[in-house]
């Protein structure tokens, strides 16, 4: 008698649970302005990525074309298989001392994991990740960049 | 009443005085015969297409996507031009295979759904077959579908085609038990096996609504039962992709391939209309008791958009079960039929006939 009872408590439990799975596909289907799919092309103009997004590294620079990065090459060391490259200079400040500054920022977009060490471990705060995502180009050397413009280091940066 | 002018017997019969009038009795049956051939073709090519389209896109819609939206407007072009692609494929013959049973099995499994569509009722007076066995004739001829599973599993000389095959004639032939037994609780309530009876007899009300417990019971058997009849959604293990790379139909390509695929969404169409005609009154407009200006309002639809609303509401059904719930296993499978579902469906019976005799229906 137990086991007949069992029974039907199994079935009306297996049809509860059913009924609570089609409710949750239920308020999918409707409700498709939540739909997760973009219509690319069609959509370049208004699709603004989200704040977090890996895009690619760029380099700061204010509106006096001056970027904060020393050159330390903190991120080169980090960098897991090797896409960016520090080259520096010494050059003279106006008390006369001898100080190591940068010259080029090299990033190789074409073999970046945008695994964002650089960015996390930058000192400064020099670079931080672009929301831009159609890097498609004809000709690979054009993946390899130069991060800092023809500017000059941030006077006051601290060591963050 | 507004319903009476949709009937479509005055054109049939008008066809019918117009052919009589002219030509000889025989080549008139065969000119009706041609008509009615031409057009169950055309309207089974249609509505494969339309199916799969509506099937890939109400698939996006529970899924949070969009589905096909390139190929013509909102994707419409979809299922055309897989069907060019699936036609210009290469017939490949394995090996060893039976050769006659190899290439039966593709036009077994399309011809049966051909047959059972010619008793489904579409309109008042659009019914090519109407026998006073009707339902029995639809559940008999849905049978012999699995001779084409089966020979396509066997004929394949395959042994994923094989174990596919098998699997799915088990299960089929297992859940037509269910079918059958449900079909028969609504028979008991009509009683009467003709299908325009039938649904002649809902005049007054839906025999879901008429027949309350047992048919609410019956309907959600019937459904689940369909289902799996037509290897459709949870239970599909014997043709998806994941499990016997595709079952019994892994050595078919292009157009049998798309015999299997167009009788699969044909065989859908069938469940879902002998689901509409025996619990949802076919083509009968819903009314509600007393409420007279609602009747008559309900009455201005055509008794044609009625059927296909419904057909298309318990099509939206199915395709929500496939889309919400994981695959069973084949002895999950088995063990739903056997242990659940006909034990349920026996006590439904009995349930309906003593409703019956003591009179508590409406």
């Amino acid at each position: 008698m137990k086991s007949f009872l069992n029974y039907i408590a199994e079935v009306f439990n297996a049809i509860w649970t059913l009924l609570t799975g089609m409710k949750v596909t239920a308020k999918y289907f409707f409700t498709p302005w939540k739909n997760v799919t973009q219509q690319y092309p069609e959509n370049r103009d208004t699709l603004k990525m989200f704040e977090r997004f890996r895009g690619e590294v760029v380099m700061t620079h204010n509106e006096k074309n001056e970027h904060s990065c020393t050159g330390c090459g903190i991120c080169e060391i980090n960098c897991p298989n090797g896409s960016i490259e520090i080259i520096s200079k010494t050059i003279v400040t106006e008390e006369g001392k001898k100080k190591k500054a940068l010259d080029q920022h090299i990033y190789n977009l074409g073999m970046c994991t945008f695994c964002n060490l650089c960015i996390k471990n930058c000192p400064t705060g020099a670079i931080v990740m672009a929301q831009t995502f159609e890097h498609a180009v004809w000709d690979r050397t054009k993946l390899v960049k130069v991060l800092n413009k023809p500017g000059s280091l941030v006077m006051q940066d601290v060591k963050e | 009443m507004a319903f009476e002018k949709y009937d479509f017997t005055p054109l049939s019969q008008s066809i019918h005085q117009g052919l009589i009038e002219n030509v000889s009795p025989l080549l008139t049956t065969i000119i009706e015969w041609t008509i009615i051939g031409v057009l169950y073709l055309l309207f089974i090519a249609l509505f494969g297409l339309l199916l799969v389209y509506a099937e890939r896109k109400v698939c996006a819609a529970f899924q949070q996507r969009l589905g096909p939206m390139r190929v013509g407007p909102w994707g419409l072009l979809q299922t055309i031009a897989d069907f060019v692609k699936l036609l210009m494929k290469e017939l490949i013959t394995p090996n060893r295979v039976d050769k006659f049973l190899y290439n039966l099995a593709p036009f077994i499994v399309i011809i049966v759904p051909f047959l059972t569509i010619s008793v489904i009722p579409f309109a008042p007076g659009l019914q090519a077959l109407d026998f006073d066995i009707g339902i029995f004739f639809v559940t008999a001829v849905s049978s012999v579908g699995v001779i084409g599973v089966l020979l396509a599993g066997w004929a394949s000389n395959n042994k994923y085609s094989l174990i596919g095959g098998m699997r799915s004639g088990a299960q089929i032939v297992s859940y037509e038990l269910s079918v059958g037994l449900s079909l028969i609780t609504m028979v008991v309530l009509a009683g009467t096996m003709q299908v325009s009876e039938i649904v002649e007899l809902q005049r007054g009300g839906w025999f879901l609504f008429k027949g309350h417990i047992p048919a609410i019971i019956a309907f959600v058997v019937f459904v689940v039962a369909g289902t799996a009849e037509t290897n459709r959604g949870p239970f599909d293990l014997a043709e998806a992709e994941s499990e016997l790379t595709a079952g019994f139909h892994t050595e078919y390509s292009g157009i049998k391939f798309a015999f299997f695929f167009l009788a699969e969404y044909i065989n859908l169409f069938i469940v879902s209309a002998m689901a509409t005609i025996v619990f949802l009154g076919g083509w009968m407009p819903f009314h509600f008791g007393g409420f007279e200006a609602f009747n008559t309002i309900m009455d201005f639809i055509p008794g044609l958009i009625w059927f296909f609303m419904k057909v298309f509401g318990v099509i939206f059904l199915i395709m929500w079960f496939k889309w919400t719930f994981p695959r069973l296993r084949i002895d999950q499978i088995l063990t739903l039929e056997w242990k659940y579902l006909l034990p349920i469906n026996l006590f439904n019976i009995l349930l309906m006939a003593t409703i019956v005799l003591l009179g508590w229906h409406w």
